[in-house]
């Protein structure tokens, strides 16, 4: 139960599984940031297509769930309708689960987002309108970067799941650490052992999200706009 | 903007040379015109067929007791409250709907509000700058000297590197007051400018918006200060139940009111 080697035995195979992860992890963490950013901006735009537009976007993707989201990628956009990114199978997969992930969790960052808005005084936007700002220029200048700021912790809980999530995008046939993990248990060679395995993947993880939770709380801290 | 640079400092120069030397209409149109303006919340009916007009250079003092519709009609002016019927014309033309235009309208009207409002995230140096360089597209380094001159101007320029947070209210509002300056509006609006302040800077703050006045600024101010009312006012407004009840030159005003009414709020305000 406590024997470790076969997890280490694996230990190459794990470790190209975890850096799958994080490359998805990232890209997406980054996309992601930005499909909720603009779907906030939708949100709370003056013009009422846009505003619907952020509020079907949010109300279907977030209530679907991600699975059913890469599956609709890889299988359904990839597979079948043939919208390839590259003619290299795992580069193509790679970006489908980076765009499924980063739409799904884009609805996400969009609520955290709306949410630090609604933190910002409304006298700011009305100090912004008085000196002649437009709506976009108020909203990038004034209010979003008071926004982000308090939302910096929430948004790190947002990420973190997004990081676990990555997990799902093994059903959309992209190699990452829980497919790999899979394979290995898979292997007629595999004896047993999984229960070490599994811990081990664990840990791993336990090691990408702890730091990325207590980076976001610092920088929550440091950033705190003081009113 | 061709602004003369004139008159920037308070310690010389009369109405001649002032600031607001760019807003005067040659021809002595006035500068903002609020002509049958009817203002709803709900079933409230907060501006009742306003009236008002205000020449380039007056101070119009709005007083009156609370919920009578001043701040309503501060704000409607720059349209910070849109309004149901009626029109308002700012240097001659009619306040456009949303967008870019309106935009370009209220850069020309500055408005300090009650509250500061100073942008949370930004210094104060910056908060100056802001309006300046998005809005008038004026080089950093221009909307920098400028800001610093009018930060000199309200007694704060040593506190121009601070975020809003750790300025006093006085010091905070004299930054508002800055902030709408640099913007080198035709007329300013001032919402309550005192009302959430420390009684010890409430002068402070009184003694930069007199000197303002003195200056020649065009200037709507919504205010329970009398003694400011008196120094630097042309014209009180008398504001209740969203009506003007009476509008009068401040002595007259305060001395010989005519509506019982203002008398009445006047008795309740003066005798302590």
């Amino acid at each position: 139960m406590f024997d470790f080697s076969p997890f280490f035995d694996s230990f190459d195979e794990i470790l190209q599984g975890f850096w799958a992860t994080i490359r998805l992890a990232a890209a997406a963490a980054v996309l992601s940031l930005v499909i909720g950013t603009v779907l906030a901006s939708f949100r709370v735009a003056p013009v009422p297509v846009l505003r619907a537009f952020g509020t079907g976007y949010v109300s279907i993707v977030r209530n679907t769930p991600l699975t059913l989201v890469l599956l609709m990628c890889s299988l359904g956009l990839n597979d079948i309708l043939a919208l390839k990114f590259s003619s290299n199978s795992s580069v193509t997969y790679y970006w489908w689960a980076v765009l499924g992930l980063s739409a799904y969790t884009g609805a996400f960052v969009c609520e955290t987002l709306r949410s630090g808005i609604n933190t910002v005084p409304l006298g700011q936007a009305e100090a912004a309108r008085s000196i002649g700002l437009t709506f976009t220029q108020s909203l990038r200048t004034i209010i979003l970067p008071q926004a982000f700021r308090a939302i910096i912790a929430p948004l790190g809980s947002v990420f973190i799941a997004m990081i676990k999530n990555t997990t799902v995008a093994a059903a959309a046939s992209y190699a990452e650490v829980a497919l790999v993990t899979k394979t290995i248990v898979d292997k007629p060679t595999f004896a047993n052992g999984v229960i070490p395995l599994f811990l081990g993947v664990s840990v791993g993880f336990l090691i990408l999200t702890l730091p990325t939770g207590y980076f976001f709380g610092w920088l929550a801290k440091r950033m705190a706009v003081a009113r | 903007m061709t602004d003369s640079e004139g008159g920037l400092d308070l310690t010389k120069g009369g109405p001649e040379d002032s600031i607001q030397e760019s807003a005067s209409s040659p021809d002595g149109r006035p500068l903002v015109v609020v002509e049958n303006v009817n203002k709803h919340f709900g079933d409230l009916h907060v501006l009742k067929d306003i009236n008002l007009t205000v020449n380039p250079g007056e101070v119009v003092v709005v007083i009156g007791p609370s919920g009578g519709g001043k701040s309503t009609l501060c704000r409607s002016i720059n349209r910070l409250e849109p309004i149901d019927s009626g029109r308002i014309l700012v240097d001659g033309k009619e306040l456009p709907k949303e967008g870019k235009e309106l935009a370009r309208l209220r850069a020309d009207v500055g408005m300090v509000f009650q509250s500061f409002n100073l942008f949370a995230h930004k210094t104060i140096l910056e908060n100056v700058t802001l309006g300046p360089v998005k809005v008038r597209k004026q080089g950093k380094e221009e909307s920098r000297k400028y800001a610093m001159e009018l930060l000199d101007r309200v007694g704060i320029a040593n506190q121009a590197g601070k975020y809003p947070a750790q300025l006093s209210g006085g010091q905070q509002q004299r930054a508002a007051i800055a902030r709408s300056l640099a913007m080198r509006p035709k007329v300013m609006l001032f919402d309550e400018p005192t009302s959430a302040l420390d009684p010890e800077m409430v002068n402070e703050v009184l003694d930069v918006m007199t000197s303002l006045a003195r200056e020649g600024m065009t200037m709507i101010v919504v205010t329970h200060e009398m003694g400011f009312a008196r120094r630097a006012a042309q014209k009180v407004v008398f504001m209740a139940d969203g009506q003007i009840v009476e509008e009068n030159a401040p002595d007259a005003f305060f001395t010989n009111a005519r509506t019982d009414r203002a008398k009445d709020f006047l008795s309740k305000i003066l005798t302590h």
